[in-house]
């Protein structure tokens, strides 16, 4: 287990993770900017924003508040470390579920409003999303044998042959985990809305920056869990990666925030229904060959 | 560590977010400065956002003069932004209470309840003059972080 190339690549993904994640971060902001018709920040404005956050004075509304943003931090990083390692996916999920619930009991641990309804507004969207991860990962061990990444890994084909309304069905997890319309309902993208920043209201300063770093962490992983749908070839890979990314900003831009009613019965209608029909055309594929 | 320090130093300049309060202005400030947003002026390509909430903000933007009743409403929201922080007041009447300088319930331009940084005059201020003053309230914004350092330094050494 504890090998010289294991560590490194642990290493490695803690150190590069968050600066691909941040570089991501950047590009999303300069696309989105060129299809409003806007000329957009630079590429590293994120780590601009970060930095600058780290270096603000701390202001804290309580204690439960701080714990948090370091729980969800460092639940974001292990779950990344465990993917690096090509850990379980089953274990991936259950750490990365405890950060997003803590990120829910720090906001609801102040009595600001906006952060009380971003909070009860996150555990909606953990809700939605979560049941169709799960489905996302049977649906892996199904064709694969296994929930071990290294076994995916191994797979000779790409699973995305097999899987693609699960791919999309992951798209949905994308969508709500990357906080874009319409599924941005617990942190609108901009700040001056009706719930302000949601969850994120009473974080400030460098508290804000740690959620920030943990979320490039988050965004990575699901790219990362993406990526294991064309494992087998580097260019199928970025291709699918870069037409899934171009696609979740087209999406944001183009249309408005949802209610949570509509995200929960819409998401889970579809995704479950595409789920079904994925699942259903392999057995019966089985039958046939 | 100091390489750090400079990186956190050049994102402050970097990474303006922006908090706009109407005091008790005509909206004619409030448009322009909701312009400065728009594709032709996009302000945020040097980084500013308007982030809505001042636990974010590093710079509060006000308009319109100040009552007796938004005052402690005023004076909550700069005491809820974090340091380094600046405060740029838009337009005549921010600046100084403008033609409602003698109004009864008016105690005049925005500096009568928070400490104001840069004045942007006009009635209303254009676009350009206000992205001016932002920009202008940035160096002042890297000054006092400088200074805001050495006071902590100071304390320090207490």
């Amino acid at each position: 287990m504890f090998t010289v190339s294991n560590i490194i690549i642990a290493i490695l993904a803690v150190i590069l993770t968050p600066l691909l994640g941040g570089l991501i971060a950047g590009l999303d902001r300069k696309l989105t900017a060129r299809l409003q018709g806007r000329y957009g920040p630079p590429i590293l404005q994120p780590f601009y924003d970060v930095f600058k956050l780290l270096g603000k004075s701390k202001m804290m509304v309580n204690g439960t508040q701080v714990f948090c943003a370091w729980i969800y931090l460092i639940s974001a990083v292990s779950s990344v470390l465990l993917f690096a390692l090509r850990s379980d996916l089953l274990m991936i999920f259950f750490v990365l579920t405890i950060g997003s619930v803590f990120l829910a009991i720090g906001a609801s641990s102040t009595p600001s409003p906006y952060s009380q309804i971003g909070a009860q507004r996150e555990l909606i969207q953990m809700l939605t999303y979560e049941p169709l991860l799960i489905v996302v990962f049977v649906s892996i061990y199904f064709v694969t044998g296994s929930f071990k990444i290294d076994d995916i890994l191994s797979y000779p084909r790409p699973i995305f042959l097999s899987l693609p309304l699960i791919y999309l069905v992951l798209g949905f997890a994308l969508t709500i985990k990357l906080r874009k319309s319409p599924f941005d309902i617990s942190t609108s993208h901009h700040g001056h809305q009706e719930i302000v920043k949601g969850v994120l209201t009473e974080y400030s300063g460098p508290h804000l920056a740690l959620i920030e770093i943990a979320h490039w962490y988050e965004i990575m992983l699901v790219l990362g869990i993406c990526g294991l749908f064309w494992s087998t070839s580097w260019i199928g890979l970025l291709l699918l990666l870069i037409v899934t990314y171009a696609a979740e900003v087209v999406v944001d831009n183009l249309v408005t925030r949802a209610t949570w009613r509509w995200m929960l019965t819409y998401v889970w209608g579809v995704g479950i229904s595409l789920a079904f029909f994925n699942i259903a055309f392999l057995y019966a594929n089985r039958f046939v060959n | 560590m100091q390489a750090i320090k400079n990186l956190i130093k050049k994102s402050r300049i970097k990474s303006p977010w922006l908090l706009h309060y109407d005091c008790s202005s005509c909206n004619g400030c409030d448009i322009e400065i909701l312009a400065c947003l728009t594709p032709l002026y996009d302000v945020e390509r040097f980084g500013i956002i308007n982030a809505g909430n001042p636990k974010h903000a590093d710079i509060l933007l006000v308009t319109g003069g100040v009552n007796n009743r938004n005052k402690h409403v005023l004076q909550n929201i700069y005491a809820q932004m974090p340091d380094p922080k600046v405060v740029v007041c838009v337009g005549a009447c921010g600046n100084t209470g403008g033609i409602f300088r003698d109004a009864y319930n008016i105690l005049g331009g925005v500096d009568k309840a928070i400490p104001v940084d840069v004045y942007v005059p006009g009635c209303p201020p254009k676009p350009e003059a206000i992205i001016d003053g932002v920009v202008k309230a940035l160096g002042i914004l890297a000054e006092k972080s400088e200074n805001l350092k050495n006071c902590v330094e100071q304390e320090d050494d207490r």
